[in-house]
């Protein structure tokens, strides 16, 4: 069991390299970092760097070239469903309501996997609870086209939370929302987190969004992609959206800006 | 009926303003009816063979369906095999490509040979026709997974038959569906084709004796049969597929 602010993952020294051979690509290099329980860390660059490589080695997508990489002290060899995905493309099953795209992952994990079809009411509304829990209850059984951009990321968070998962990663999962959808799913996020106390793991080109919802805001460099800079967020919790006007705020954004692409 | 302008009113219109040039050109250019005989001949024609055109109609419509029927069994399972593996995909391809590229009326003589002329070559010769477009629109849909979707779901520990059950095969229902329409044509295409090579009966093979016959109206009734019958089969599968995938229409529908 491992407990609120112990370590959870450990990235020592890892490197991840594409293909083989001559046409072999470094996508990260050498990552040292530590991701403590009910963290919040942001992982910030430029395009291509690698933010997205990381996300899938924690995930076991990808095993690592070099380097050793654990979660709750087990080394990582294969997808572990501690895990739960949002992308920038919202990408629910058309063919489903919403209620029945954040239902989808109880239908892979064990021992959801087992027990869904003979308790589908009570899953149901476990799913429905959670849809209201981030403002979608009136609209469980509404299918992905009847929703907005906004209501559909929200989905798709709701599915990536389904199972309990214990590290929620969400790679650039507002990228694709006009600002002010973009702020109210900060506030969603940054209370997703507060409340259940998940472990969560943000990849953003976005630094504001970074600081905002982070506890320490990692900034890799071009690829392969290296940490080049770790910044701890020490504004308290919880944050309201008014500090992103403040001083300290924009100090944060300001010093991490210029560790990014020298202009 | 809200759009019955458009989907009821203005097609008749249409088909009726078509006939009635068709008669009108006849009359006009007084084209002896060997050659062009008016609508309204073919009409009296449909009448007067009513009993044969019927037969021969159900003849077609059955071989026609059989080989649609098999076609879409094959052509699910092929789909499905080569939208999975790229291994399948690479071996298969290429020899399905060739295949498809062989007019299928050079395959009907072989057909005979094997199976004697018939009922046989007919549905043979359908679905053959129509299962290419079936196998390639469910590996396309199949193929087109979105890779974010399936990190999500490996994530999760799900194995590739969790994907593809869960994501691929609904996803490529749509492709599947619509590719039905085009098969159900080629289908019945494929079915008159054969008939006409050699066949005991049959739609294709009506029209041929009418024709060595001079009875230029009977082949005109029965060219007039196959537009009804493939407009009726095409009508079918359309309204199947919107039954099916109505969430793939949602532009039109419920939005």
């Amino acid at each position: 069991m491992v407990n609120a602010g112990d370590p959870l993952v450990v990235l020592d020294h890892v490197s991840m390299t594409y293909g083989h051979g001559q046409q072999a690509v470094k996508a990260v290099d050498d990552l040292t970092l530590t991701i403590r329980k009910g963290e919040f860390i942001a992982v910030v660059g430029p395009s291509g760097c690698g933010k997205s490589s990381m996300m899938k080695l924690i995930s076991g997508l990808k095993p690592t070239s070099e380097g050793r990489l654990t979660i709750e002290g087990k080394a990582v060899t294969g997808p572990i469903n501690k895990v739960g995905m949002a992308f920038q493309a919202a990408n629910l099953l058309p063919w489903r309501t919403a209620v029945d795209n954040v239902l989808l992952p109880l239908e892979i994990v064990e021992p959801h996997r087992s027990r869904i079809g003979r308790e589908k009411a009570a899953y149901r509304d476990k799913a429905r609870a959670l849809l209201a829990s981030v403002g979608l209850g009136g609209f469980t059984e509404k299918f992905p086209w009847q929703l907005s951009g906004g209501m559909q990321q929200r989905t798709s968070i709701c599915r990536a939370l389904i199972h309990e998962p214990e590290i929620l990663m969400l790679d650039e999962p507002f990228g694709a929302l006009d600002a002010f959808t973009r702020e109210e799913l900060w506030c969603m996020t940054r209370d997703i987190h507060q409340s259940r106390g998940v472990t969560a793991m943000l990849v953003t080109h976005d630094l504001r969004e970074a600081v905002f919802l982070a506890d320490t805001v990692y900034v890799m460099s071009d690829r392969p992609g290296k940490i080049i800079k770790v910044q701890h967020v020490d504004l308290p919790r919880p944050r309201d959206l008014e500090i992103t006007y403040e001083k300290p705020f924009q100090d944060l954004v300001h010093e991490l800006r210029s560790h990014i692409g020298k202009h | 009926m809200k759009h019955w302008k458009e989907n009821l009113l203005a097609p008749l219109a249409f088909t009726a303003a078509l006939i009635l040039l068709w008669e009108l050109a006849c009359v006009l250019f007084s084209l002896p009816a060997t050659v062009l005989p008016t609508p309204s001949a073919v009409a009296k024609a449909l009448v007067q063979y009513w009993p044969a055109i019927r037969d021969n109609s159900l003849q077609t419509l059955m071989t026609t369906l059989l080989g649609f029927g098999l076609a879409i069994v094959f052509g699910l399972v092929l789909g499905v095999a080569i939208g999975w593996s790229k291994l399948i995909y690479g071996a298969l391809y290429p020899v399905m490509i060739a295949f498809n590229a062989v007019p299928k009326v050079a395959v009907v003589p072989i057909l005979i040979i094997w199976f004697g002329i018939g009922t046989i070559p007919a549905i043979f010769t359908a679905f053959l026709i129509s299962f290419f477009p079936i196998v390639v629109n469910v590996a396309t849909g199949l193929a087109t997974t979105e890779p974010e979707l399936q990190d999500v779901l490996r994530a999760l520990g799900a194995s590739k038959l969790d994907v593809v059950r869960k994501v691929g095969i609904p996803r490529s229902m749509p492709h599947f569906f619509g590719s039905l329409k085009v098969a159900i044509t080629l289908a019945f295409v494929g079915s008159v084709v054969s008939e006409t090579i050699g066949a005991n009966s049959g739609l294709g093979k009506m029209m041929l004796d009418a024709q060595a016959g001079f009875n230029v109206e009977l082949v005109f009734a029965g060219v007039a049969a196959l537009a009804l019958l493939g407009i009726a089969l095409y009508a079918i599968t359309a309204l199947v597929e919107r039954r099916f995938t109505g969430w793939a229409f949602r532009a039109e529908g419920i939005g």
